[in-house]
């Protein structure tokens, strides 16, 4: 049957990808606020690394994406490609992105490396994770409540 | 000046580069982990197993990057309950707002060259290296 094991293909696929994306934060630093901020610290003893972390992650998926994967209608595991329909650049844009580095640098802590680094259970890093959370439960509510909604992922091919 | 390139944060790249691949080639998602885990909260039907077994393999990365000889740092530079508590909220907000975080727009957008993550990414750049600038340099 070909979408039950289409269905435990890409459930494994997950877990495969999410492993390979920790050994990534593990293996780039980037779990490691100290040299997230000593990249961000330009004007200071700089830690030009991550970018580095950046420049490999996109040389190998930018190829993949533009000659691979934007070719094809639907994906090789699922029906549908789940990607953004949303072109606008807008303020919500640029203020979730303003708000998002001001966070980031005030500790050197994103989403990847804080999920990345539980079974440490490090306090502080537990409460970052849970304020968060709380800070996504907080901006869901705001932005239902203030009208515009989240533009909503459409089953779009690659190619749009 | 001698620069040496540090293998591990490019290899760590790839690494980073492979796994967004797979999830998107193979099952047409975009490895933004902001998204992954806010989609956790809001769940809806056939939106949860796949981002817990993603979020599994993250979390278990960190128990098996160690036999590979890279660990958790053992301290962070910035520790205090309050200030990580205010960051994360921010954190948690503006990935929520602007639909994305570093892996989100930097890897993936900026890999399709969408023109959302390249505003997006640049600004959250620009504004974390002011903030850095800021706190260590000037307050």
């Amino acid at each position: 049957m070909k979408n039950l094991s289409q269905a435990v293909a890409s459930q494994l696929i997950a877990l495969v990808s999410g492993t390979l994306f920790g050994l990534g934060m593990m293996i780039s630093g980037m779990v490691d606020p100290d040299r997230v901020l000593g990249f961000l610290d330009i004007t200071g003893a700089w830690d030009p690394s991550l970018m580095f972390v950046m420049g490999g992650a996109l040389a190998v998926f930018m190829p993949i994406y533009l000659l691979v994967i934007k070719k094809r209608t639907a994906p090789v595991c699922s029906e549908r490609f789940r990607l953004s329909n949303n072109h606008m650049i807008d303020k919500k844009l640029v203020g979730g992105a303003v708000l998002f580095g001001l966070g980031w640098g005030i500790a050197g802590i994103c989403p990847g490396p804080a999920v990345t680094s539980i079974s440490g259970l490090n306090p502080s890093m537990l409460v970052f994770i849970a304020a968060m959370l709380l800070g996504m439960v907080i901006a869901n509510l705001a932005v239902n409540k203030y009208g515009k909604t989240k533009p909503e992922k459409v089953g779009v091919t690659a190619r749009s | 000046m001698e620069f040496e390139i540090p293998w591990d944060a490019l290899f760590g790249g790839v690494l980073l580069g492979l796994s967004a691949s797979l999830l998107l080639l193979l099952n047409g998602r975009i490895a933004g982990i902001s998204g992954i885990v806010s989609g956790l909260l809001k769940p809806e039907n056939g939106e949860v197993l796949w981002r817990v077994l993603f979020v599994i393999g993250m979390v278990f990365s960190a128990l098996l990057a160690p036999k590979l000889g890279f660990e958790l740092p053992q301290s962070l530079p910035v520790s205090s309950f309050f200030w990580v508590g205010i960051a994360g909220l921010l954190v948690g907000i503006g990935t929520k707002i602007g639909n994305g975080c570093t892996s989100g727009h930097g890897i993936c957008g900026m890999g399709r060259l969408s023109g959302r993550s390249i505003v997006a990414t640049c600004v959250f750049m620009a504004v974390a290296v002011a903030t850095v600038f800021v706190r260590l340099h000037l307050l």
